[in-house]
C-alpha cells in the first residue's frame, strides 16, 4: 500500500511538472526549447539550495525522470566532486554526473539519422 | 499601417491560435505523469537485477531515451508529442526526442558536418547552461568549504 502512494505521488509530481511547463509554453512567450533549459538550470538550483533531494525522496522518477532531474543530477556530481578535487570539481563534476544521458541521447540520435529517412512533418 | 515593437506583439497575438489550456493541461498531466511513471517501474526493475541504485537510475534514463530515439525515427513521436504538449517534453524523452528529431532532418546536409552540428540544436544549449550553472555552483561551494567547511 505505501508502495502504491509512492507511485501516486511519482505520478502527481511528474505530471505537475510537465503541466507547469506546458502553462509557461501557453501563457508566456517561452518557447520549448528553452523551457528545456530553464528547467535543467532550475534542477542544478534545487540541487545547490537543497531542495533537490528531498523532492526526489518524495516522489522519486516523478523528478528525476525530468529535466530537472537531469539539473539536479549535474549539482549532485559537482558537489562529490568539489569535495574531493577542490575547485576543479566546478568543471568536471557536472558533465561526468550527466554523461550517461547525454551520451545515450547523441548515440541514439545519429544511429537514428543513419537507419531512418527524414519525412515531411504534419502539421 | 505602422508597427512598432509593441503594436506588432498585440496583432500577432491576435492571429496566433488559442491553445485551450484545460484540454492541454489534463493530456500534459496524465502523459508526464505516466512516463515518470514508467520511469520509476524501470528503475525499480534495474534494482531487481542488483544493479547500484545510481546505475540502476543512469538505465533507466537511458531505457527512456532509447525509446524515445525509437519513437521518433519511426515517426510516432510527433504524434504523441502533439497531443501532450510538454507532457513529453519535460520529461528525459523531450529532451532525447530534441537531440534525435533534427539530426535526422538534417541528414541531407551531409553525416558529418551537417547531422554532427544541428544534434547539438537543443542539446547544446541545455549542455551549455548545465554546465554554466553546475560550474558557478561549484565555485560557491569550493568557497563555502574554504571558509566554512570541514
Amino acid at each position: 500500500m505505501e508502495f502504491f502512494w509512492y507511485l501516486v505521488r511519482v505520478f502527481v509530481v511528474g505530471g505537475g511538472f510537465c503541466v507547469l511547463a506546458q502553462l509557461l509554453i501557453d501563457l508566456t512567450a517561452l518557447t520549448p526549447a528553452r523551457i528545456l533549459v530553464l528547467y535543467v538550470v532550475l534542477g542544478v538550483f534545487l540541487g545547490a539550495v537543497g531542495l533537490y533531494e528531498p523532492i526526489k525522496a518524495f516522489a522519486g522518477s516523478g523528478i528525476s525522470v525530468t529535466l530537472i532531474g537531469f539539473g539536479g543530477t549535474i549539482a549532485k556530481g559537482v558537489k562529490a566532486a568539489v569535495y574531493e578535487q577542490g575547485l576543479l570539481g566546478a568543471l568536471t563534476g557536472g558533465l561526468s554526473a550527466a554523461a550517461g544521458g547525454f551520451a545515450a541521447a547523441l548515440c541514439f540520435g545519429y544511429l537514428a539519422a543513419l537507419f531512418s529517412h527524414g519525412r515531411p512533418k504534419r502539421l | 499601417m505602422k508597427f512598432d515593437k509593441e503594436k506588432y506583439a498585440k496583432e500577432s497575438k491576435k492571429g496566433a491560435p488559442r491553445s485551450p489550456l484545460l484540454r492541454n493541461g489534463f493530456a500534459t498531466f496524465w502523459v508526464g505523469g505516466s512516463i515518470c511513471l514508467v520511469g520509476e517501474l524501470l528503475y525499480r526493475f534495474f534494482l531487481s537485477l542488483s544493479l547500484l541504485p545510481k546505475t540502476a537510475s543512469v538505465s533507466a534514463t537511458v531505457a527512456l531515451v532509447f525509446a524515445s530515439a525509437l519513437l521518433t525515427a519511426l515517426g510516432v513521436f510527433d504524434s504523441i508529442g502533439r497531443y501532450a504538449g510538454a507532457g513529453t517534453l519535460v520529461p528525459v524523452t523531450g529532451f532525447a526526442n530534441a537531440v534525435v528529431s533534427p539530426a535526422i532532418d538534417t541528414k541531407s546536409e551531409g553525416l558529418i558536418l551537417g547531422v554532427g552540428a544541428k544534434i547539438f540544436t537543443v542539446a547544446g544549449p541545455v549542455l551549455l547552461f548545465g554546465t554554466l550553472a553546475g560550474g558557478l555552483y561549484g565555485v560557491l561551494y569550493a568557497l563555502y568549504l574554504l571558509f566554512f567547511g570541514m
